[in-house]
């Protein structure tokens, strides 16, 4: 079973932490298929955090294909995410090499976030919601 | 969830709903002018500073006070109107008061006995999990825990909106987070609506979707928690590019160095002036960006309109 944790000071919003904990313990492999998630209120009893905050995240997640509710029950793993990372080869390859390009023109490595973020805002507007 | 729609005719129905609410003291506005219209089914976080009208917001829809104009209505209804409205709303004063003198299960006994609908094996099971002492007096208990008996006791009338009034300032770091646990636990159970004042953000930020910002007898800003965090943005960029801020923004918060601006905006659409660099706020930025404003007598005339 999964444990979440809040980081009141990331600026992410609760919600979109307990989703990107979900995620991230899918590509790592702690969480499989069939597996069950803490109930709204076992969550809301630990974390002391809004219950809709809770369902909003698993409702995200619902939404993604990663996990199912089940009336009365609880809330499923859907589905293993591990085999993801094959495609993320290719994907690390590319922009290593755009880094190493990025550097060689000069920019450092704030300079080189700040111009992803720019792109991540240009490209899609909604990056998080 | 609670749909109930009590025959006002209003549609969706509202925990609080107030249209130009007014309580004047002598000479000074406790609140003014406050006109809101909260859904049920939140957990409502009102802030501000000292002073700025969240206690004479809470007594008045607790019905404790009468206002001087406008109207108040709770669940529909007047509060205290009837012994029925009464019921539906349980309150926490200020400090969580308890009787002194009198043990936890006479404040249990006196519950049962001051409710309709009561609910006694919920009582008895927090008390148990709380771990307190059915014999002790109110007056022997922490302030932690005295806070969880008013707590109790609140909860276990069943209502379907609870009104708590700062009810974790006094309390140490860990007697707040499991007041807070219990408050979000009973939520989860009974969708019960909440709206508690309090000043701390990091505390409004865990618990609350939905955020009332009160300065100075006024509401400056109310909505959903995610909604607002996502129509505010800090803008920093050159100073001279202040003028040329774009039209769908509202300007609620500024500092300048000689050439630089740092902004807090409120936008409705997504800020693509390649002269800003963007970031998200937190809750606290927000409500800070606020008060500031306030203090600087901005006022609301240049506050956004709250967005549905």
């Amino acid at each position: 079973m999964i444990e979440f944790y809040i980081d009141g000071h990331s600026g992410v919003p609760p919600y979109m932490q307990i989703v990107q904990q979900v995620r991230r313990a899918l590509k790592l492999g702690l969480l499989f298929e069939g597996d069950q998630l803490p109930t709204v209120k076992e969550v809301v009893g630990h974390l002391a955090i809004n219950p809709n905050t809770v369902s909003k995240a698993y409702r995200e997640l619902e939404h993604e294909g990663l996990v199912s509710g089940r009336a009365g029950v609880g809330t499923f793993i859907a589905k293993s995410l591990n085999e993801s990372t094959a495609a993320l080869g290719p994907l690390r390859h590319d922009l290593q090499r755009w880094v190493a390009a990025a550097r060689e023109a000069g920019l450092d490595d704030d300079s080189i976030e700040a111009l992803v973020r720019e792109c991540f805002r240009s490209t899609s507007g909604t990056v998080v919601a | 969830m609670l749909s109930v729609n009590l025959g006002d005719g209003s549609g969706v129905s509202a925990v609080l709903a107030t249209e130009a609410l007014t309580k004047r003291y002598r000479r000074h506005d406790a609140l003014s002018d406050c006109s809101l219209e909260i859904p049920e089914g939140h957990v409502v976080g009102l802030v501000g500073p000292n002073g700025s009208g969240k206690s004479t917001l809470l007594n008045l829809a607790a019905g404790l006070i009468r206002p001087t104009s406008g109207t108040v209505r709770v669940l529909g209804e007047t509060p205290a109107a009837s012994p029925a409205q009464l019921s539906k709303v349980g309150f926490v004063a200020q400090n969580t008061p308890t009787y002194e003198g009198l043990s936890v299960s006479d404040h249990l006994r006196f519950g049962a006995h001051t409710n309709p609908g009561w609910d006694h094996s919920l009582a008895q099971r927090r008390i148990a999990q709380l771990g307190l002492d059915l014999t002790r007096r109110a007056g022997k208990l922490s302030g932690g825990q005295r806070a969880q008996l008013a707590l109790t006791l609140a909860i276990a009338k069943r209502p379907d909106v609870l009104l708590l009034d700062e009810p974790v300032a006094a309390l140490d770091p860990l007697a707040r987070r499991e007041f807070l646990q219990i408050l979000m636990e009973t939520v989860a159970d009974h969708q019960v609506s909440v709206i508690l004042s309090s000043h701390l953000v990091a505390d409004v930020e865990r618990v609350c979707d939905y955020l009332v910002i009160l300065i100075s007898s006024r509401v400056q800003l109310a909505g959903e928690v995610d909604e607002l965090l996502a129509s505010h943005h800090r803008l920093v960029g050159p100073r001279e590019g202040v003028a040329a801020a774009p039209e769908n923004q509202v300007i609620v918060d500024s500092s300048y160095t000689e050439r630089q601006a740092t902004l807090l905006v409120r936008s409705d659409g997504p800020i693509t002036d390649p002269a800003w660099i963007v970031e998200a706020v937190s809750l606290d930025d927000l409500v800070l960006g606020y008060m500031s404003q306030g203090k600087r007598g901005g006022g609301p005339a240049t506050a956004p309109e709250i967005p549905r």
